[in-house]
């Protein structure tokens, strides 16, 4: 039982760092209609960019965390008005080839840059808190309640500000946000812009509960996907869900089967939920 | 480099960007004719390289098999040793092929049954998913695959008529291999089934109306273009005599692929080969620019081949969406103008 318990508390950990990536997919398909399968390694960028301001260039790591998410909400906004801004007329399957094209020339880039070898924030074991028979760790709770923050700044800003409201809008059907005057572009840009905010901070959040790795974000692309699709895509409330269910699924999952197999089970839930109810679990628009 | 080295690069050259010709002619079939996104290239690849190796390799102990075909095959005939039996051994190659090429289907068609019926984004996710199972697959399950040590052994085919290079009877298997694959597919995309593929990847709800089963005609072109991922597999097991998962990069292979395809041209067979070929020519060039970097560079200097390789993807994808050769669907056999006047 008090396994159970210790793997849920892992699977909620590792459900806050999906959800944040999972944010991300979810409202670019929201907004722009298409699975951008660059974004795990959007993540992987995001972590790298802290890495420098961390532990190359020496900031505290309050400083260090927004600056990396500003510089990888930067890096979207730049594909998007180079490449994908240029695609947008085209079929969204083409916009699709061209971010897993991109998903490599990101890779690529952190491993010219950075090497192909893990890295670390901070060497040294950290000792986990013992609380009766649960083991925590210290950056396990600065990674859940970081995470919380976000997606409550995510709320606010969804429903309290005339971008977020607009940006909802256009979630909901574009044709009509354009009649009411929406400016769609400034709109594309704010997407990008939160995007990559948020995959900034999985992938940080990422490398302090595992390492620094080219292929870390490849890796949990799979369950950012299923996470996002679980909780409906193009709904990022719902992401929350989804980030959730897959990530404690994936570490509960580790009693009964072989670890390694862990992505199986994503793409078990991913393929049950688009078969049974391709709206996600939380009900979503078409 | 002498001239024979020269040669035997050359044909080492095409062995290896036929294969890849192979894998984005199966490629095509399922993109190209019918519109299937399937981001899981390399794991049929790897699932017809491994059964492939399986059934030829040796018996080890290790794992499962070999089976060693060639050598029982000979046996059969008088041993290795006598003309006929190493005629009857060479020839067993095409069963371990065949094989490879059926287990890659079977996988195709029990993935494809699960999935096939998904949206296109939809069913590019699930297909990572696939390609991430296999490969966890292979590198965990040592009793069927012997995990990271690999299979050993492989045969080369070539029964030594020519003796200046290594590569030059399997460059003759990779040629006969594409044109049997070429004029198959080229065939089917002349005939309705061709048609329906098409029109399925242009409209699906028309083909509905028009009363075929559009989930069975998908099912059917991807479990096509599986099969012949598993010859290229197949065909590349023999060709490095050794597989094993770090001889793989599947996410690497998948993508050179599909760029292979997409500069080609998507849904014409002769760009599907012609990018094969340029598209190798650009990745296995490159390795000279990054190999005349100082030894302690080149791990940080090698990706920036695979960053060229997308840059590529990137201007083909704003400049020549069509690719190279783009597709010249058939003329329909009564055009608009000749039709007879059926209100007549």
């Amino acid at each position: 039982m008090i396994e159970l318990i210790q793997l849920v508390l892992y699977g909620v950990v590792l459900g806050s760092i999906i959800t944040l990536g999972a944010i991300g997919v979810s409202l670019v398909f929201g907004i722009l209609r298409f699975a951008h399968f660059a974004h795990g390694d959007m993540m992987t960028l995001g972590a790298y960019f802290a890495f420098v301001g961390y532990v190359t260039i020496g900031l505290p790591f309050w400083l260090a965390f927004p600056v990396a998410a500003a510089a990888a909400a930067g890096v979207a906004v730049l594909i998007d008005q180079t490449i994908y801004k240029r695609l947008r007329r085209s079929d969204p399957v083409i916009l699709l080839i061209s971010a897993f094209g991109m998903a490599l020339i990101l890779r690529s880039l952190v491993q010219i840059i950075w090497g192909p070898s893990n890295l670390v924030y901070a060497s040294g074991i950290q000792l986990p808190i013992r609380i009766g028979d649960l083991r925590i760790k210290e950056d396990h709770f600065y990674i859940v309640g970081g995470a919380l923050v976000l997606v409550i700044g995510l709320h606010l800003f969804l429903t309290r500000t005339t971008m977020g409201k607009a940006m909802r809008a256009m979630a909901d059907n574009v044709d009509l946000a354009r009649i009411s005057g929406v400016n769609t572009e400034k709109v594309v840009i704010w997407t990008w812009v939160i995007a990559g905010v948020m995959a900034a901070a999985a992938g940080i959040f990422l490398a302090m509960d595992t390492r620094l790795h080219p292929v870390m974000g490849w890796r949990i692309l799979l369950s950012v996907f299923a996470a996002a699709i679980v909780g409906g895509i193009g709904r990022p409330y719902g992401a929350i869900a989804g980030g959730m269910v897959i990530g404690i699924s994936e570490e509960v999952s580790t009693l009964f089967i072989n670890p390694s197999y862990k992505a199986a089970v994503s793409f078990a839930i991913l393929v049950a939920v688009l078969i049974y109810k391709p709206t996600g679990i939380v009900g979503a628009r078409r | 480099m002498e001239l024979a080295g020269l040669f035997n690069y050359f044909f080492f050259s095409i062995c290896l960007a036929g294969i890849y010709a192979v894998m984005a002619l199966g490629l095509n079939v399922q993109w190209g004719y019918t519109g299937i996104l399937n981001i899981g290239v390399a794991a049929f690849f790897q699932i017809g390289a491994y059964t492939t190796a399986l059934l030829t390799s040796p018996d080890n102990p290790a794992h499962i098999g070999g089976f060693d075909l060639p050598g029982t095959f000979a046996q059969l005939v008088g041993g290795e040793g006598a003309f006929l039996g190493q005629l009857v051994g060479q020839a067993s190659i095409l069963i371990g092929l065949l094989g490879g090429m059926a287990v890659a289907a079977l996988l195709g068609f029990l993935i494809g049954w699960i999935t096939i019926g998904l949206r296109s984004d939809y069913l590019a996710i699930a297909s990572i998913g696939i390609s991430e199972i296999v490969r966890l697959f292979i590198q965990n399950e040592g009793w069927l695959t012997n995990g990271t040590r690999g299979i050993a052994g492989i045969p080369r085919p070539g029964i030594g008529l020519y003796n200046g290079s290594d590569f030059l009877e399997f460059m003759v298997l990779v040629v006969v291999a594409i044109g049997v694959v070429y004029v198959l597919i080229e065939r089917a995309y002349r005939a309705p089934w061709g048609r329906v593929l098409r029109a399925v990847r242009e409209n699906e709800n028309a083909v509905l109306a028009a009363g075929k089963d559009v989930t069975w005609f998908r099912l059917q072109a991807f479990v096509f273009g599986c099969t012949i991922m598993g010859l290229a597999g197949g065909l590349y097991a023999h060709f490095t005599t050794f597989v094993s998962p770090e001889a793989f990069r599947p996410d690497l292979t998948t993508f050179l692929v599909w760029v292979m395809l997409i500069a080609g041209g998507s849904g014409n067979n002769r760009g599907a080969i012609l990018g094969a070929f340029a598209i190798w020519a650009v990745w296995s060039g490159s390795e000279f620019i990054t190999s005349a970097f100082p030894v302690e560079y080149v791990t940080q200097i090698a990706p920036l081949r695979v960053l060229l390789i997308g840059v590529i993807l990137q201007v083909v994808l704003l400049t020549r969406q069509q690719g190279l050769l783009p597709e010249r669907p058939p003329k329909p056999l009564v055009t608009d103008d000749e039709a007879p006047n059926r209100s007549g």
